[in-house]
């Protein structure tokens, strides 16, 4: 309106929200957390490499 | 002040006794957390699991965090706000906070799932919390220090709750300068000092048998004592 976009006064984008009911979530905080429980469930289940016989 | 003449005096075990305090300190010290514990050549077999690594990554990306923000501080904000390679740098100091809490909580989630606690391992655990809720604060003062709307969202999001715990003075979102100072040497080195004593303490005890391990099994029965758990490792 005022002929300024939100990006040029240097104003954060209001970014991707996903809502599921009352469940509402900000796509960058969803990728993180789902990053994190990847991480989480391939640490328990990849093998460690290089185990010794040693105790 | 008394001085010894001849070979220490030891007790009839052999064991050396200390008469002043820096004495007694140093055994204290070497009884907890003898050199071989403090850094260990090898770790029992169920250490060798992914999920015993997130400990030391998030080390690793503290380590990284330290690291450029030294460099951030001493280029100062008209570089790290303005060139390019400044901003790079800026950027890498904020990616390695996201995998330090990324790799932290990842280390939680597992430590919670395997009672990581057990044996006289509390303050271990209680370490580890205080070093999460003090790594949050200090994320949140290096948020202010963007000075853009996104700092001015968040400091009057969060201006009431401080003062209404009364630390608003020392602690004044609105106080650029106070606020720089908590992020850049104030916090850093409490989560230094916390993360240090945490790892300290992760080596007193060593490192916990899984939950499913039997107290027989060969590799929990260690040949000497260890005070610093007193034998209550397989609770
Ligand atoms: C600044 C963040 C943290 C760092 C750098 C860190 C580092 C470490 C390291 C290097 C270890 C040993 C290796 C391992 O098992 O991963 C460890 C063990 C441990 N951590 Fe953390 N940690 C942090 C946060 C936490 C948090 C938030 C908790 C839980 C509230 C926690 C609880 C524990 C426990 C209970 C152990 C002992 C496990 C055992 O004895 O087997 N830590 N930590």
């Amino acid at each position: 309106m005022l002929g300024i976009r939100q990006a040029d006064a240097g104003m954060p984008d209001t970014g991707i929200y996903f809502q599921w009911g009352d469940f509402l979530i900000q796509f960058g905080n969803l990728v993180v957390i789902a990053t994190m429980v990847v991480l989480f469930i391939l640490a328990l289940v990849l093998p460690f490499p290089g185990r010794r016989s040693r105790k | 002040m008394t001085v010894h003449r001849g070979p220490v005096p030891t007790a009839d075990d052999g064991e050396p006794r200390f008469s002043t305090w820096t004495g007694k300190a140093r055994g204290w010290a070497l009884r907890r957390l003898p050199p071989d514990k403090l850094l260990p050549e090898d770790q029992p077999s169920y250490v060798s699991s992914w999920i015993y690594v997130f400990g030391m990554g998030a080390v690793a990306a503290f380590a990284y965090i330290l690291g450029s923000g030294a460099v951030l501080a001493l280029n100062g904000p008209t570089w790290f706000h303005a060139s390019a390679f400044g901003r790079f740098i800026n950027s890498t100091h904020l990616w390695s906070v996201e995998l330090f809490f990324m790799f932290m909580v990842i280390h939680l989630w597992g430590k919670f799932w395997m009672a990581a606690w057990r044996g006289g391992r509390v303050l271990t655990w209680i370490t580890g919390m205080l070093a999460f809720v003090v790594s949050i604060v200090t994320a949140f003062t290096g948020y202010l220090l963007q000075t853009n709307f996104d700092s001015q969202w968040i400091a009057f999001q969060a201006k009431d709750a401080l003062n209404a715990v009364g630390v608003g003075a020392w602690f004044n979102v609105a106080d650029l300068g106070q606020i720089l100072m908590w992020h850049i040497t104030l916090l850093p080195l409490a989560v230094a000092a916390i993360v240090a004593l945490h790892v300290v303490l992760v080596r007193m005890h060593g490192v916990v048998p899984p939950l499913e391990a039997a107290a027989s099994d060969a590799q929990l029965r260690s040949t000497a004592p260890n005070p610093a758990t007193e034998s209550e490792d397989t609770k």
